[in-house]
């Protein structure tokens, strides 16, 4: 299959405050391809993300979902095509409880009462929030809120998921719990994360940013083993392929 | 702890009761919002020196705790708290209106102190009513059946959002104030100066905040209106409790309970 493709051709960006945050960025990621996004803070992944469902309008270059390019006629089918998680679940779920949040999206794609209902409780099952689901968000703890956040995403049937950072302020086994999740997914996925380890866990290819530019694209095995690199975009090995300090 | 993280945590308590899983709770929403709107309008509506008459719907509220399993004295303390403001609409009228209205032995009792125990009672009864209202519904529910029953969508949707960002909001000022208060030392109080600099600054995370929850609104496919999927259901438990609630409302607002039981103790008694 090949529209489940995203690719991003010469992409410019530049704020109004003339910050220029993306400088000519190309890529194309397939269907089923897990990639992620690093690069160092103020890299400009969290402005690429915006970009892939068009929240951000490209100052120069295209970027194309699926068969389409991104234009204001195809947004609706681009923002149903591609699920986005962000950082803050505070900012995702905005609902007064977990169901309605969840059925927020449906809603809007227009679906019926009954149609909403079957996607909220498939995707909350998805996720195995369905016993909270009648919670306000502002009662779940922060492993919780996330996996809600995912399923808000999910109950849409996208075909593609970007997620920005989505392992940051988790504890450990809650981090671990959500990458069991995410390895789940079949659909296409992108990460920005500054988490290597959950990349090496989860993508198979690296792409990372610095300046605005892709400095590195390449299997992700290959690309956490130059550290010449690593350490020129403010990267770390990571700490699985360092050597362990007690045994060494 | 600061007196607003008390406040916060206590907010949240207020929550949970209304989670718990009792009849009460488990009535359509709509239901318990026109009985609530009835009760208190009926309440409101009696003659200001009004007080045995106002007694009868003491039985409301006492069965509604009973029966939804809602602990008495945490209601009663939030009561208390607002109490202040609503004795200090009647504190003057015992001297204002002078006029003997009821004579117990030597004791000659003006109508203004009668009045001022008849906005007493009104405020428990209409606050109480509120107050359980929220705590057998809780307050999205409370929000959603305004709208069903008819109620414009961009308040209702406003409520939902503000009670959903209270929290987000408390939280983040709780940190900035606590912020404040470890690198203040002695001083107590926020000067001016700094409270302005932490409003501004309050101010703009919001708006920062504001941003991206539109952002996460429009990556779900926002179409300009806010939908809610919430189905009631209204089924004969609702129709038996709204109609039996709105007799008894009704003949305890326009029978008078109070002298017919008084009628009838004497009649007993000779």
């Amino acid at each position: 299959m090949s529209h489940h493709i995203v690719e991003a051709k010469n992409l410019e960006f530049t704020y109004p405050d003339n910050t220029h945050a993306l400088l000519g960025i190309s890529f194309r990621i397939r269907h089923g391809e897990s990639v992620a996004i690093v690069g160092a803070n103020g890299a400009g992944k969290s402005t690429l993300l915006l970009h892939l469902n068009g929240y951000l309008t490209p100052t120069s270059g295209q970027v194309r979902i699926g068969d389409f390019p991104l234009t204001k006629e195809t947004l609706q089918e681009v923002r149903r095509t591609v699920g986005m998680v962000f950082q803050d679940p505070d900012d995702q779920l905005f609902m007064s409880t977990v169901y309605d949040d969840v059925a927020f999206g449906p809603l809007n794609l227009g679906l019926p009462i009954e149609e909403v209902d079957v996607r909220v409780l498939k995707a909350l099952d998805t996720v195995g929030m369905t016993h909270l689901k009648d919670r306000p968000p502002h009662r779940l703890s922060s492993g919780q809120k996330r996996r809600v956040a995912f399923a808000t995403v999910l109950s849409m049937s996208p075909d593609i998921l970007v997620m920005d950072e989505p392992t940051a302020n988790l504890d450990p086994q809650a981090r671990r719990q959500l990458i069991n999740l995410l390895s789940t997914f079949k659909h296409s996925k992108i990460f920005a994360t500054h988490d290597l380890d959950m990349v090496m866990d989860l993508c198979e290819r690296t792409i990372i940013l610095h300046d605005g530019k892709i400095k590195a694209d390449g299997p992700t095995s290959e690309i956490f083993q130059n550290e010449r690199l690593l350490a020129e975009s403010h990267l770390e090995k990571p700490f699985r392929l360092q050597g362990c300090p007690v045994c060494c | 702890m600061s007196r607003l993280e008390t406040a916060f945590y206590d907010l949240g308590h207020l929550d949970l009761l209304a989670e718990k899983n009792t009849p009460i709770h488990r009535l359509d929403p709509r239901v318990k919002v026109v009985v609530t709107l009835l009760f208190i309008l009926y309440v409101v509506s009696f003659d200001r020196y009004e007080v045995a008459r106002l007694l009868p719907f003491f039985l409301f509220p006492a069965v509604l705790i009973g029966m939804a399993d809602l602990p008495f004295g945490y209601l009663w303390r939030k009561l208390l708290l607002v109490s202040p403001f609503v004795l200090f609409i009647g504190i003057f009228n015992p001297f204002l209106d002078r006029e003997i209205l009821l004579q117990v032995g030597p004791l000659g009792i003006s109508g203004g102190w009668i009045s001022l125990l008849s906005i007493l009672l009104r405020f428990i009864l209409s606050v109480g009513a509120g107050l359980l209202l929220i705590a057998t519904t809780g307050f999205p529910a409370i929000c959603m059946s305004l709208e069903k029953l008819g109620a414009p969508k961009v308040f209702t949707v406003q409520l939902l959002m503000l009670y959903r960002y209270l929290f987000v909001l408390i939280e983040e000022t709780i940190r900035m104030i606590r912020a404040y208060t470890l690198r203040s030392f002695a001083k107590k109080r926020i000067r001016y100066p700094v409270f302005r600099h932490l409003l501004g600054n309050l101010l703009l995370r919001t708006l920062d905040r504001a941003q991206r929850i539109h952002m996460a609104m429009l990556s779900r496919a926002l179409t300009g209106e806010i939908r809610i999927a919430r189905q009631f259901k209204f089924g004969p438990a609702e129709l038996f409790s709204l109609a039996g609630c709105i007799v008894l409302l009704t003949f305890m607002r326009f029978a008078d309970i109070a002298e017919f039981l008084g009628k009838l103790i004497l009649e007993t008694v000779t």
